[in-house]
């Protein structure tokens, strides 16, 4: 019964981590109980969605998808042209959903081509290809839109006649899904619609990796060899899993944005990878093995921390930028953590195995071990 | 034909691309009233401000740890050293010397523990390092806030608490290099000897450095891990060393940034800084896990003009600002197509 108790403790040490430092925090915030409650359900609503976009990439053995970026970017250019279009409420959404598809398609396809180029290196190359992509939709928004992509709606466009306004405000679809069943308890209002959207996705991926292409993308994320050998299309089986991800992940953006009500337009898409990642990890996701519950917790304590980390910096010392240098010191931090154990696992193991190919003798593996540790 | 294909292959299309781009940059200027010597001036002078963090990243990638995207943690040794020599008092040459002594003894011991780290995570370091260098950022962020210091120059007047967010090296070593032995042709022409001849000099040890038994060691473990271990070669040793001179390198490299720049940035001022460097020096020909000096230098030469030309260009030309954009797309973008090559290198 003890070992089983230690072995809880081992399995959720960042969890159980997490929930010890929020329960410092909170009340040194001095927040009150219901505004917590309520903030909680509105950003579950809100992120929920982005999170799980992360989940099939790390099925498949590809890691954190650094690359859910250009979903991000592909919703965001979906909701400027509705804007635009000035089409409101739900149909808007919808529009702004149909619009971004084929981009997170086609965005997805190429992050997952340029991801099998570099096998092994997924996550790096998917950080650095969202700067890159970045810099494309830079050209696009500020550049293009307004010279080259007609742009009706002149409020939407810089005083210099072409390129996004930096703020596109969202007015015609803001919170028109999480207020579409309107339903309050307690005095808490709940986004009761999205939470249906978000039930839906997550009974999406869990069928999806009982169908045979999801039981193919975890093969190939255990062993590409063996998956290869077995005739499994590894490398398309990837591909569609960032797409799959891209997709959801800019669903997730407009979900995200409708409940803001603005667009940053240079900036709304840049952290949201970050964000979802760290969010996820504090869940309890490690990089080889992420659950829907993983995702559900993993956005309740992220975001409490979030909530509740400035004014505790103010009350402690004065500064509110301590807490906001806390929360993300917090962020970076848990997913160089969860990056380091999943390393450190893997040399650790490479090490023994090559130990035992050496002819297994006892000094050899612990030479090997010294030398890992 | 062949020659030339091979001479495509070689050298790599994007840089081939880059390397014309710039060209043409400085063809048009005189054409569209682009002062030339003005822009030259200014390329020399952002080579000697980043040449050195350019020249940091070389140990790292000759070790086989690939491309130091934590640099930032010896541009925060770099920082604390900046800080704590304004802190005692000292000015002028006194006051660089001291900030450089500083860094380094800040440098070698965050190097070692990043080091330490690195070699536990062996072929997971880039995003280790990336991520690494960003928490540490934060954290310094922290320490920023609260850490103990006095002079009235630094810190936040009423009502603040903590440094300032950037500090103003003048009255202390501002251009203190740049302005050692500099050439002025005109009024236009500046050339910084002093920061360009620091940069040789350091290039010079570190050619000398790979020159010598240890220097040999730390190439073999980074070309052939394998070889190096039968060779009897202490691997993670090797590693900590080439972590340790990076880091120190990244320290020296932003206090002679900070002496031409003229201010100390710090919060969140480090975040990025990794980055150009590393896009400099794969524009140069480095790979992820082959670096020389001749990368060093066509690299930094390469993207500080392209920094430079392109927003005088454009401005004259298009009336429009897009560097920004540009250099966002050509940096990352040559970080890209390093991570998706085998291990080759431009000759």
């Amino acid at each position: 019964m003890s070992s089983k108790l230690r072995n809880f403790f081992i399995d959720n040490a960042v969890v159980i981590l997490f929930v010890v430092l929020i329960a410092i925090a909170i009340p040194v915030s001095g927040l009150p109980g219901t505004f917590l409650m309520q903030e909680i359900l509105t950003r579950l609503g809100r992120n929920t969605f982005l999170v799980i976009a992360l989940l099939l990439p790390i099925m498949a053995g590809m890691g954190l998808n650094f690359g859910m970026v250009l979903g991000a970017m592909a919703g965001q250019l979906g909701l400027i042209f509705i804007t635009d279009w000035n089409i409101v409420g739900i149909p808007g959404l919808l529009l702004a959903m149909i619009i971004s598809l084929p981009i997170s398609v086609f965005l997805g396809w190429l992050c997952g081509s340029i991801m099998n180029l570099a096998k092994g290196r997924e996550m790096v190359t998917g950080f650095i290809l969202a700067f890159f992509m970045n810099g494309l939709y830079m050209m696009v928004v500020l550049y293009a839109m307004g010279s080259i992509i007609p742009i009706m709606n002149p409020e939407l466009l810089l005083s210099r006649g072409y390129g996004i306004r930096n703020v596109v405000g969202l007015d015609g679809v803001r919170q028109s899904l999480d207020t579409l069943i309107p339903l309050k308890i307690a005095g808490l209002n709940i986004p009761a619609f999205s939470f249906l959207i978000i039930a839906a996705v997550s009974y999406f991926i869990i069928w999806f990796r009982k169908t045979k292409i999801g039981q193919d993308m975890r093969a190939a994320g255990q062993d590409r060899a063996v998956s290869g050998a077995a005739g499994i299309p590894v490398e398309q089986t990837r591909i569609l899993a960032i797409i799959i991800s891209t997709v959801l992940a800019g669903i997730g953006q407009i979900i995200f944005l409708q409940n803001l009500g603005t667009i940053n337009t240079t900036s709304s898409h840049e952290q949201i990878g970050m964000f979802s990642i760290a969010a996820l990890l504090i869940g309890g996701a490690s990089v080889t093995k992420a659950s829907i519950p993983n995702v559900i917790v993993g956005v309740i304590l992220f975001h409490l921390l979030f909530l509740v980390s400035p004014m505790a910096g103010k009350n402690l010392i004065g500064s509110g930028m301590l807490g906001e240098y806390f929360r993300q010191f917090v962020s970076y931090g848990v997913i160089a953590l969860a990056l380091v154990l999943y390393e450190w696992k893997r040399v650790t193991q490479e090490n023994d195995s090559r130990a035992t190919l050496r002819g297994g003798g006892a000094p050899a593996a612990k030479e090997a071990k010294g030398g890992a540790a | 034909m062949d020659s030339m294909k091979r001479f495509v292959a070689d050298f790599g299309l994007p840089r081939i691309i880059i390397t014309l781009y710039l060209f043409a940059l400085f063809f048009a200027a005189p054409f569209v009233g682009v002062n030339l010597p003005a822009s030259i001036s200014d390329t020399m002078i952002r080579i000697g401000m980043n040449g050195i963090m350019v020249l940091a990243l070389v140990p790292m990638i000759q070790s086989g740890c690939g491309l130091n995207f934590g640099l930032s943690l010896g541009v925060i040794a770099g920082l604390l050293g900046a800080t704590i020599s304004i802190e005692m008092g000292f000015v002028g040459a006194w006051g660089f010397g001291a900030a450089i002594l500083i860094s380094q003894v800040f440098g070698a011991v965050f190097g070692y523990g990043y080091g330490k780290l690195l070699n536990r995570v062996k072929g997971g370091e880039m995003m280790i390092a990336t991520y690494v260098g960003f928490s540490s950022v934060m954290i310094m962020s922290i320490a920023w806030l609260i850490l103990p210091f006095k002079d009235p120059t630094m810190i936040w007047g009423y009502g603040g608490t903590g440094l300032r967010t950037t500090i103003s090296v003048e009255g202390f070593w501002r251009h203190i290099l740049d302005d050692f032995l500099v050439i002025q042709i005109g009024e236009n022409f500046k050339f910084p000897t002093g920061a360009i001849l620091v940069f040789a000099a350091m290039s010079f040890l570190i050619w000398v450095f790979f020159h010598l038994k240890i220097g040999t060691a730390i190439t073999a473990v980074g070309s052939n891990p394998t070889y190096a271990r039968a060779s009897g070669i202490n691997i993670d040793r090797m590693r900590i060393v080439s972590v340790m001179m990076s880091t120190m390198l990244g320290a020296l490299g932003i206090i002679v940034f900070q002496q031409s720049f003229g201010f100390i940035q710090l919060y969140e001022g480090p975040l990025y800084m990794a980055f150009p460097a590393v896009a400099a020096i794969l524009i140069g020909g480095a790979g992820v896990n082959k670096a020389t000096l001749t990368n060093v230098f066509i690299g930094a030469a390469l993207y500080q003009g392209i920094l430079t030309m392109t927003p005088s260009i454009f401005n004259a030309v298009l009336k429009v600002d897009m560097s920004d954009v540009i250099r966002i797309i050509v940096s990352n973008g040559m970080i890209l197509y390093a991570l998706t090559r085998k291990t080759k290198v431009a000759k």
